[in-house]
């Protein structure tokens, strides 16, 4: 459903296109199954990553052995290497896609290792002129296990098949003959041969073009099964490289001072001083966007710093006199912006849904519940924080960065240096986190500008303060629930109206009518289940850049559907659950959004019915304890929390038990998801206890991880979580544990104490209420 | 003055700037790049590293503070191709997610078993480093796990 061969989606705009759109394209043949032999434009510009020479066996580095088929290497003594395609944030995709070809290769997985495969485009053919070598190369919007579910168990059936096709012509029997099982073919005479003597002769045989018969669900060992993190030895000992440890003899270390202000510039820079500061060779001007028009390459104008190693280009900046230019938002300040919020939900917004007739029921109904909710500006904060490393070499480049859109990443290099896009060769290290900030490649535009400028090769850090002052945030937005009841508390008309600042903001090709569809997914629930429901929308208007956060707009609106819910059940005086259960029993229905193009309020009825019996929903509950729960359909897959809380003297609240459900059809690797709920709830929580970019006077006052206190450890419940055997076609997991967690947490707020969380952070307002209620 | 100290077991010496982090050392000089950095500012822990035994965040240690000492990094944990008890546990407990804090994790949680070989719960979470994939209850169990595992070690030497 969310297969996708167009290279012209590779940036995060045209990704978010298809976000938007849901649209289907059927993954091309073509690229897939065009022969992989030679690795584009390999250059030889130092020793930076050894290039993943996938198609060439004789580079030193290379596993030995025999390519069979396009993700698949077969030594000698059977040991198997299979290509990962997608950039690894985390998500565990490393682990899952290969899992998904050595299924159908049957192979056994103790002899399988994994390689991270570069990005891998394929030139001429049909317009755009451009393929993916092997299948979208992403990491965005929980696509990868979706995309890739037939077509890489497809990848594996077919290197079986010519490891089959190899054994059938050296014993001359016909090929019904024969089987396989955990990477030996076997002969009905009881004769076999290991994949590894096959090999050779395997990789000899033309890749089928055919689709080829895939196992049944039942015969899966492999997929179903919990398997590590492929990396984790690397990543324990210290060996795995992220894209900030790239490094090549020649390179100079830049750093860049960004413009503060909200769409400024540089009015005027003296550089005398850094440049008297050993270690510091260079000091260059940054043009960036003028005013609010597109960005299209880096976020903002500055002035960037290049030196031997990082400590001089940071003594460098520091040293740095630049005087700033306003961008006119001077006046912008948190205050300013909730001020903004509350005279546009004063008044009527854009329609985006209208079913029903909401005013005749308002007109008739004496029973009226309303609430407004609010979501700060939030930053990614991934821990490495962004930054690339480019060498160009009159018309070929090496880009090595921590991506999400390796893609976009060579579009815009090309963009910016004119080198042929076959010459601009993109290698993928281990990514230090994505949470949707790698999805733009400003930060690669900016190594390949300062590159161009300088003439050297160059490695471009961020610190942590330029990451949390210079992001894509996630949209600040408030939104007004209302909704009427009859005399059994179920709701009969609903109304939704979000004021927020719209994530595609300065983002090329997208009409100011247009804006609402990023913050507003109008077939989420409770959409064709109340039947009279209006969904409204306002924009906020902001300076600050803004983009796709984990799990986009489903954390702004879960927090405050799933609140409202809690809100309608309490003033109908029902059961949170029961009135859950009622509503979610309802025939599936159309979902015209990612993640479409079906919901099933069933199976999110289940994962209730799943948290609400593991959590003990009807049990006596210890004296200042309260149970909240919570459910959301997000990108295909089904979630739901509920947790256990008291709220202490002090007003901090203490998570006694978290217990996560979740429904993401047939489960990949168990041992991975569950590790992205766990991971997902603790984002979720992190970001709804303490976490926002403050603004003032048009720039982030938030400084650094003091500023924008992440969870830790003491404060991270574990979570239980349940993983529904299901055999529906899957979907990712990477994004679903996050919405329902903040609504979870404060409906357990409210249950135990009476206090409801309506803005977040939480920050020290339970403190402050809890206060006043015992003043 | 040239300033000498060792990083895991290797001698060395380093002539430049005395009030440079030892984090940028460790990375831009002697390319023990496990040591990652985060924040700069001490608060996240993604660069702790042992010194003479004791964890210590090292963006905030100028190198100058490492003469005449033993600096581990990760690299230096494992004893040969034997894994730290903890790096055995992280892999058993499948712990890293994206994997870029999970070095300074492993330090500090070696610091704490050096200090406390059996440590309670609180002893556990009070750890301060910061983990942006949320992966704490995996640490927790892995660090439960490698301090019965030291106790197996000891019992079989």
């Amino acid at each position: 459903m969310n297969a996708h061969i167009r290279e012209d989606w590779e940036s995060a705009d045209a990704f978010e296109a298809l976000m938007k759109t849901g649209e289907s394209i059927r993954f091309g043949r073509r690229g897939f199954l065009k022969a992989c032999a030679g690795a584009g434009g390999g250059l030889l510009l130092g020793a930076w990553l050894p290039a993943a020479a996938w198609a060439d066996a004789s580079v030193a580095g290379a596993h030995p052995g025999a390519l069979v088929g396009l993700f698949v290497r077969i030594g000698r003594d059977g040991k198997i290497v299979i290509g990962a395609r997608s950039p690894e944030i985390g998500q565990g995709v490393k682990t899952s896609l290969p899992m998904l070809i050595a299924e159908e290769l049957d192979a056994d997985w103790d002899m399988v290792s994994v390689e991270q495969l570069p990005l891998g485009l394929v030139f001429g053919g049909p317009p755009p002129g451009v393929a993916w070598k092997w299948g979208p190369q992403g990491a965005g919007g929980s696509t990868n296990i979706p995309d890739a579910w037939q077509e890489l168990r497809q990848a594996g059936a077919r290197a079986r098949r010519m490891l089959l096709e190899a054994a059938a012509k050296r014993w001359d029997v016909p090929l019904d003959q024969l089987r396989t099982d955990k990477g030996r073919v076997l002969g009905a005479d009881g004769r076999s041969l290991g994949y590894g003597e096959l090999a050779d002769a395997a990789a000899a045989i033309p890749v089928p073009t055919a689709d080829v018969e895939l196992k049944k669900p039942e015969a899966f060992r492999i997929i179903g099964t919990p398997r590590r993190v492929v990396d984790a030895e690397d990543i324990v000992t210290g060996k795995a490289r992220y894209g900030i440890d790239t490094m090549a003899p020649g390179t100079l270390v830049a750093v860049i001072a960004r413009c503060p202000l909200f769409e400024g510039g540089v009015k005027r820079f003296d550089a005398t001083a850094a440049l008297a500061i050993p270690g510091v060779r260079q000091v260059l001007p940054l043009p960036g966007p003028k005013g609010s028009e597109p960005i299209t390459q880096n976020l903002v104008a500055g002035v960037a710093v290049l030196a031997d190693d990082t400590w001089a280009a940071l003594k460098g900046r520091k040293a740095l006199k630049i005087e700033w230019e306003s961008g006119g938002h001077d006046a912008e300040s948190t205050q300013s912006l909730d001020a903004q919020c509350q005279r546009l939900l004063a008044g009527k917004g854009q329609v985006v849904r209208n079913d029903g007739d909401i005013d005749a029921v308002l007109k008739a109904s004496d029973r009226l519940i309303e609430a407004t909710y609010r979501v700060p500006f939030v930053a990614h904060a991934p821990l490495e924080p962004p930054g690339a490393c480019v060498a160009i070499d009159k018309d070929s480049m090496r880009i090595v960065a921590s991506m999400q859109m390796p893609g976009g990443a060579s579009r815009m290099a090309n963009a910016i240096t004119g080198i042929d896009r076959s010459k601009i060769e993109v290698i993928m290290p281990r990514v230090g986190g994505g949470f949707g900030r790698r999805l733009s490649n400003d930060f690669v535009a900016e190594a390949v500008l300062l590159a161009k400028a300088s003439g050297k090769p160059v490695k471009l850090m961020w610190t942590r303060e330029d990451d949390l002052a210079h992001d894509f945030f996630r949209p600040f937005g408030q939104q007004h629930l209302s909704a009427t009841l009859d005399g059994d508390g179920m709701p009969t008309s609903w109304r939704q109206h979000l004021a927020s600042a719209s994530k595609y903001h300065r983002r090329p090709d997208v009409k100011p009518e247009e804006l609402w569809t990023a913050e507003l997914y109008p077939d989420d629930f409770p959409a064709g289940i109340v039947k009279n429901l209006r969904v409204e929308w306002s924009a906020v208007h902001s300076g600050m850049t803004r983009g796709s956060w984990r799990a986009p707009a489903h954390t702004a609106n879960a927090f405050a559907v799933e609140s409202f819910i809690d809100e309608i059940a309490h003033a109908g005086k029902q059961d949170p659950l029961a009135l859950r259960l009622k509503l979610l029993d309802h025939d599936t229905m159309d979902y015209g959004q990612h993640g479409g193009p079906k919901f099933s309020p069933r199976r999110l009825r289940e994962v209730v019915r799943i948290v609400a019996e593991k959590i003990g929903w009807q049990r006596k509950l210890p004296k200042g304890h309260g149970l909240g729960i919570a459910s959301h359909f997000t990108f295909g897959g089904y979630t739901a929390h509920a947790m256990e809380v008291s709220v202490g003297k002090d007003g901090i609240p203490v998570i006694h038990r978290c217990v996560c459900a979740v429904d993401v059809g047939q489960p990949v690797n168990p041992l991975g998801i569950e590790a992205q709920m766990m991971g997902g709830t603790i984002d979720g929580l992190s970001t709804a206890m303490d976490l926002e970019i403050r603004i003032d006077k048009g720039r982030i006052t938030t400084g650094n991880f003091p500023d924008y206190p992440l969870l830790r450890s003491a404060r991270a419940p574990d979570v239980e979580v349940h993983i529904v055997a299901s055999r529906e076609s899957p979907s990712g997991a990477g994004e679903m544990g996050i919405p329902t967690a903040a609504p979870a947490l404060a409906n357990a707020i409210f249950a135990a104490c009476g206090i409801r969380i309506r803005r977040l952070p939480i920050g020290k307002q339970l403190v402050e209420a809890v206060h006043a209620k015992r003043a | 003055m040239a300033i000498e100290f060792v990083v895991n077991g290797k001698d060395m010496t380093f002539e430049g700037d005395p009030e440079m982090p030892l984090l940028w050392y460790l990375r831009d000089h002697a390319q023990t790049l496990g040591v990652k950095y985060g924040c700069g500012v001490g608060a996240c822990g993604a660069c702790t590293v042992h010194l003479d035994g004791g964890a210590v965040r090292s963006c905030s240690v100028p190198v100058s503070a490492a003469a005449g000492r033993k600096v581990t990094t990760i690299e230096g944990l494992a004893q040969g191709d034997t894994l730290h008890a903890l790096q055995r546990a992280w892999i058993e407990e499948d712990v890293p997610q994206c994997g870029y804090c999970q070095a300074g994790q492993i330090m500090a949680a070696a610091d704490l078993l050096a200090r406390t070989p059996d440590p309670g719960d609180d002893e556990i979470t009070a750890l301060t480093n910061l983990c942006r994939c949320g992966t704490y209850p995996r640490i927790r169990k892995a660090i439960r796990r490698a301090a019965g595992l030291r106790k197996a070690d000891e019992v079989k030497a």
